[in-house]
């Protein structure tokens, strides 16, 4: 009897193995095709590999990719992600050399089908193309800001700004080469904690996502 | 009875979603658009029939006793399968439908069909009535899916008829009881006149 | 807070059976009658705190360090029945009068996906709970298996006896039964979306 569930398991486990041996390559080339397609949709033309490096921002560690042409940086893709509705949404943020928002991407998010996933649409998330944080506020039209909230998903919105000022942050953490610990940075990064923790509490009714 | 009739019989007679009401989670929480419906369907159909298939093959093998775990080992290896497989080919399919593959494992049809079927029928038989199911509960989650998609968004396998929202109401949670309620209703309707 | 926030989001906001839709076959399957809907919520919360506990030792203890994350489903689901059984045994010698109460409920729950499905979420899922987004850590993911079973729980009982009071109106023939369970599901979960929103 046991003997029995014994061979069963063990001969599970060894398909099991050789089909993860088997899969193993092209999971990995999904991954990576991935990553450097949402790189390429994210940062302007560039040559060579994307270079991959890791920085710490406010205690939270960042990966990042840098890609350069001709031999002086082409723009950053940083990866950042915002608390939404139901789990984080995850960016991977596009700027060029000069901290212009270039274009950004959505990793992965489980927000409302509908609702909050609209935010990977078009409709949303072209907006931030060519977004130059000097010009414009990067918040919320309701926050006082010039980003058009996805109609019924404040919260997604809000995640979705809050990962590209999180990038924001970590870009300028990678220009200066200093951890924005003292003025900038954290500053920032306090005003975002703030009007994340409004929108929990000022929505009311079906806008509240 | 005929092989042919094993695979239709899945499909109104014995459908696993509006007659026998079983794998309800999958049903409810994956159906937000036809294609996502289609493929969680697909997956369960491919678990389906290679369980059947190898739970007749091995069923004399297994004493009584511990035929309950041995079935779950065979049939969580095949979902575990299904995992590589869709990570590898299907990434994005996989994502979308992300916690609800492994459960697979847990459905009650796969088990059921294990328990009520496969492991007293000859192998070719099993892989017909697994076919025969899984296209039955593909076949219903598509159709759920396709409804919630039209009503919700106003698109259909993801091309978008309508401008702007639809009933919003009917992607989230209280959209998947109530169309699939209404739905069970309008089968019974149609198969009660036959 | 921080538990606070998890317990009121597992319970409410994120109800597993009303809004994760995770259990759904004893949620229409067994609430016809109010006090089995209790003893199958005692039974779901026992054993889900329990496993949960379980795997995710088991997850990070053996499965992580061995490098076989991919035999995560396979080890789950034996963990997981092999609780249920123990449960069953132990439970029959030390108290035998809550095994009268739980016991016909404890071979179901091996195929709950809630039970699984808690256990998955707790090792795969990032929470935002309180910042930024983490994997869960042992006491976290506890705390959240058992909130969520008392949302399971919650609903059950609410649904239970909803249907106790179904059962005395008279209800046109092609809606008995599961029809209009699912009907009155909808409404109950639409009740509880007006729970969006409070974490």
């Amino acid at each position: 009897m046991v003997l029995c569930l014994l061979v069963i398991c063990l001969v599970s486990s060894a398909l099991l193995a050789v089909v993860y041996a088997v899969t193993k390559a092209p999971i990995d080339a999904a991954a990576a095709a991935k990553t450097n397609n949402a790189i390429a949709q994210v940062v302007p033309e560039f040559d060579g590999t994307p270079e991959l490096a890791e920085i710490s921002v406010a205690g939270t560690d960042y990966t990042y990719y840098k890609v350069s042409k001709g031999g002086s940086v082409a723009g950053y893709a940083i990866i950042a992600s915002g608390s939404g509705f139901s789990g984080p949404v995850t960016l991977m943020v596009g700027l060029t050399s000069d901290g212009i928002v270039y274009n950004t991407t959505v990793l992965s998010q489980a927000e409302t089908p509908g609702l909050g996933a609209k935010c990977t649409e078009p409709a949303f998330a072209d907006q931030f193309r060519n977004f130059n944080p000097e010009e414009k506020v990067l918040k919320v039209k309701k926050d006082g800001g010039d980003v058009d909230a996805i109609t019924a998903s404040t919260i997604t919105s809000r995640a979705y700004v809050a990962a590209i000022q999180n990038a924001l942050n970590v870009f300028a953490a990678i220009t200066t080469g200093a951890q924005p610990d003292a003025a900038s940075g954290a500053s920032t990064l306090h005003a975002t904690m703030e009007y994340e923790n409004t929108s929990e509490t000022d929505n009311g009714g079906q806008s509240n996502e | 009875m005929s092989k042919l009739q094993l695979i239709t019989k899945g499909l109104v007679k014995e459908n696993p979603t509006f007659v026998l009401i079983l794998g309800m989670c999958p049903t409810l929480a994956t159906t937000t658009s036809a294609m996502n419906g289609m493929g969680m369907g697909l997956a369960t159909l491919f678990v389906l029939v290679l369980s059947n298939m190898a739970i007749s093959a091995t069923a004399p093998y297994i004493p009584d006793k511990v035929r309950i775990p041995a079935y779950i080992v065979i049939i969580a290896a095949f979902v575990t399968i299904l995992q590589f497989i869709m990570q590898a080919y299907t990434p994005a399919m996989y994502e979308t439908l992300g916690l609800f593959i492994p459960l697979i494992v847990v459905n009650c049809i796969v088990l059921g069909r294990a328990e009520a079927f496969a492991n007293k029928n000859s192998v070719v038989d099993s892989a017909c009535d697994g076919l025969g199911i899984g296209l039955g509960f593909t076949l219903s989650l598509t159709v759920l899916g396709l409804v919630r998609e039209i009503l919700g968004s106003g698109s259909a396998f993801g091309y978008k008829f309508i401008s702007g929202d639809g009933i919003l109401v009917f992607v989230l949670a209280p959209g998947a009881f109530l169309a699939l309620g209404y739905l069970i209703v309008i089968f019974r309707k149609l198969t009660a006149k036959k | 807070m921080e538990y606070l926030i998890i317990i009121i989001s597992a319970i409410f906001v994120n109800n597993i059976l009303l809004a994760q839709f995770l259990g759904c076959c004893p949620f229409l399957g067994v609430s016809n009658k109010l006090s089995t809907a209790v003893g199958m919520s005692g039974a779901v919360c026992f054993v889900i705190t329990l496993s949960t506990l379980v795997t995710y030792l088991l997850q990070y203890y053996v499965l992580v360090p061995l490098h076989i994350e991919f035999m995560q489903t396979v080890a789950f689901i034996l963990v997981i029945a092999a609780l249920v059984q123990m449960v069953e045994i132990v439970l029959k010698k030390v108290s035998p009068s809550l095994y009268q109460a739980l016991g016909i409920f404890l071979p179901l729950i091996t195929t709950n996906c809630a039970v699984l499905g808690v256990a998955l979420i707790v090792v795969t899922k990032e929470f935002t709970f309180g910042g930024e987004p983490h994997m869960l850590n042992l006491a976290e993911s506890v705390v959240y298996a058992f909130a969520t079973s008392v949302g399971f729980g919650v609903a059950m009982i609410l649904f239970a006896g909803l249907r106790e009071q179904l059962a005395l109106s008279k209800v046109p023939k092609a809606f008995q039964g599961i029809p209009i369970a699912l009907i009155t599901a909808s409404i109950l979960a639409l009740a509880f979306m007006g729970f969006s929103g409070l974490v």
